[in-house]
């Protein structure tokens, strides 16, 4: 039940992020979500986009630095508390986040919530166990 | 009444006299390298020169040079020209790159350069009634004992402050009321720093000669070191393979070049390409023959330092030649904060770390009064992480191999692939921003 996400590493310079969308755009890769880790000297732009390994080519033919990495879609409840409940089992199961961000569901009233863990597998099986739904790479591919 | 000279006969003699004490001391000098010193010795049979060919001081440039690598090639000892009984001191340069440069003095090696740095007080204004601050490291490094025995050879009182604790050094410069503060520029200025910290107002100090050495400044720094401290400063010159501090000295007329103690040390400037000596007046490679030093006497010595000479009579009365501020080194060597970094160095630690590209960048600047050092590096795909800690965790390690390796902190940049000027053939790869004028 994992998601793949591009990551790109970015200079901290004007026009980097707008160089890396417009490949996106000239390759017909539509993005799903994305956030912008950053430091002082560099950030990390993670993406979910409709075709992960065309958009990964595209923009190391571009120039570059791109892997692919594994993360997990969580659709959770948008209502108050939603995210807490979820949080809490993984707490509860000693799982520790890396990083999470999130978008909502244009078709529905859900959020998803996209997570990677310390421990991918150990995560999943713990979501599965508590009844969170996992959202599946081809969902997330042709939201 | 003290005299504007240590030495007036010398200072002020006219060229011919001053050439007749060269070549005699040079005919000297090249008898006792070639009866003593066999490194030297090979080189000269190898172009079958013998003693006897030097009739004129301008012979000088059939002599063969001496490099950096012929002092490592004979670590420790093996270029004195002396048994090593006759040595009573031994200084060394920091040797990152593998061996130390080595040198050593006789006793009266010892009592030439005292009066070299004598001299050089006293070029720079001072006299035996100033009380001489000495911020010169004390130790292997030739500045701090150098300057010590010059400053007492003058008769003046010397604090030996050595370097380091500014916060002290500062309520000392005060409390002695010290006229004369020797250190490196950049030191000075951290000293400003510290009297501002503590509320000490340089114009209430009594300070009013600084002799600033051991580093390159350009003239930007000494006006600003003037200002901030409130003293006259003056440059000079010297090298541990040399002598130490006192090669040359700035006298308090002139801000336009060093006076060298020609009597001593004989320079030349050469194309370092080719080796063929410059006119007078052209820039090249500062290539110097110590006339009269004993234990570890060096014949045209490469410097590696790129200056100019020049004769134009100056207002102090000193027939003896200048040089200009040193406005670079020929070679790619950096000085940061003191220490001797190659790139190759850097190089070598990128190498060993997995996954980081042959391509990086080395950027030295100076943000306030300390040079900086950023070392840019490609992140390449193997390198290359989702997570910020792991990225920056590899930007940390290579920071620490490098503070290991070099001695030197850096700031070490991640940059995007290819961002990096390639480069045809041999790549560039310092920037250095500090500007020298």
């Amino acid at each position: 039940m994992l998601v793949e996400q591009i990551a790109v590493f970015v200079e901290n310079k004007p026009g980097r992020l707008a160089a890396i969308t417009k490949i996106l755009a000239d390759n017909k890769i539509n993005i799903r979500a994305l956030s912008v880790a950053d430091t002082a000297d560099f950030g990390i732009l993670r993406l979910i986009v409709d075709n992960p390994q065309k958009a990964a080519k595209c923009l190391q033919d571009g120039g570059f630095t791109v892997v692919v990495t594994e993360v997990v879609a969580i659709e959770v409840e948008d209502r108050i508390g939603g995210l807490a409940t979820v949080l809490g089992h993984l707490a509860d199961a000693g799982v520790s986040v890396e990083y999470m961000y999130a978008f909502v569901n244009r078709s529905g009233e859900n959020a998803i919530i996209i997570s990677r863990f310390e421990h991918m597998d150990n995560a999943v099986k713990v979501l599965e166990g508590t009844g969170v739904k996992l959202v599946s790479k081809e969902q997330i591919y042709s939201m | 009444m003290d005299s504007q000279y240590w030495n007036d006969e010398i200072e002020t003699m006219p060229r011919a006299g001053l050439e007749s004490i060269q070549l005699i001391r040079l005919q000297k000098l090249v008898k006792r390298m070639y009866e003593r010193v066999l490194p030297y010795r090979e080189k000269m049979d190898a172009i079958g020169l013998r003693p006897e060919h030097i009739k004129s001081v301008g012979d000088l440039r059939l002599l063969p040079f001496t490099v950096k690598a012929d002092l490592r090639d004979n670590y420790p000892f093996g270029l004195f020209a002396t048994p090593m009984s006759e040595v009573v001191r031994i200084h060394a340069s920091s040797g990152t790159t593998g061996k130390p440069t080595v040198v050593g003095y006789t006793r009266k090696d010892i009592d030439l350069w005292a009066n070299i740095v004598a001299r050089s007080l006293v070029t720079a204004g001072a006299t035996k009634n100033d009380i001489v601050h000495n911020a010169y490291g004390y130790g292997l490094f030739t500045g701090g004992l150098g300057a010590h025995y010059g400053i007492e050879k003058l008769g003046a009182a010397v604090v030996p402050a050595s370097g380091g604790n500014s916060r002290r050094q500062v309520t000392l410069l005060r409390d002695f009321g010290s006229t004369v503060l020797l250190s490196t520029p950049s030191y000075a200025l951290n000293l400003a720093d510290a009297m501002e910290t503590v509320g000490i107002d340089p114009k209430k100090l009594s300070l009013r000669i600084g002799v600033f050495g051991a580093e390159p400044w350009s003239e930007n720094m000494r006006e600003e070191v003037e200002k901030k401290l409130n003293l006259k400063a003056t440059d000079i010159y010297g090298l541990s393979e040399i002598m130490g501090p006192g090669v040359a000295q700035e006298c308090q007329f002139s801000k336009r070049g060093m006076h060298i103690a020609e009597d001593h040390f004989l320079p030349e400037v050469i194309n370092p390409e080719t080796g063929e000596v410059l006119p007078e007046g052209e820039e090249g490679e500062l290539v110097f023959t110590t006339l009269t030093k004993e234990a570890f006497p060096l014949i045209r010595y490469r410097t590696r330092d790129i200056s100019r000479l020049y004769r134009e009579p100056c207002a102090c009365g000193r027939t003896l030649v200048r040089m200009a501020k040193v406005t670079g080194r020929t070679d790619d060597m950096l000085i940061i904060r003191g220490v001797n970094v190659f790139p190759s160095q850097v190089e070598h630690v990128l190498m060993g770390v997995e996954g980081v590209e042959p391509h990086y960048q080395i950027v030295v600047d100076r943000k306030g009064n300390l040079d900086t050092m950023t070392v840019e590096v490609e992140v390449s795909e193997q390198f290359f992480s989702d997570k910020v800690r792991r990225l920056e965790s590899l930007g940390a390690g290579i920071k620490k191999e490098i503070k290991d390796y070099l001695g030197v902190t850096v700031t070490v940049k991640l940059v995007e692939p290819k961002s990096i000027q390639r480069s045809e053939g041999k790549a560039a790869r310092v920037i250095d921003k500090r500007k020298l004028s």
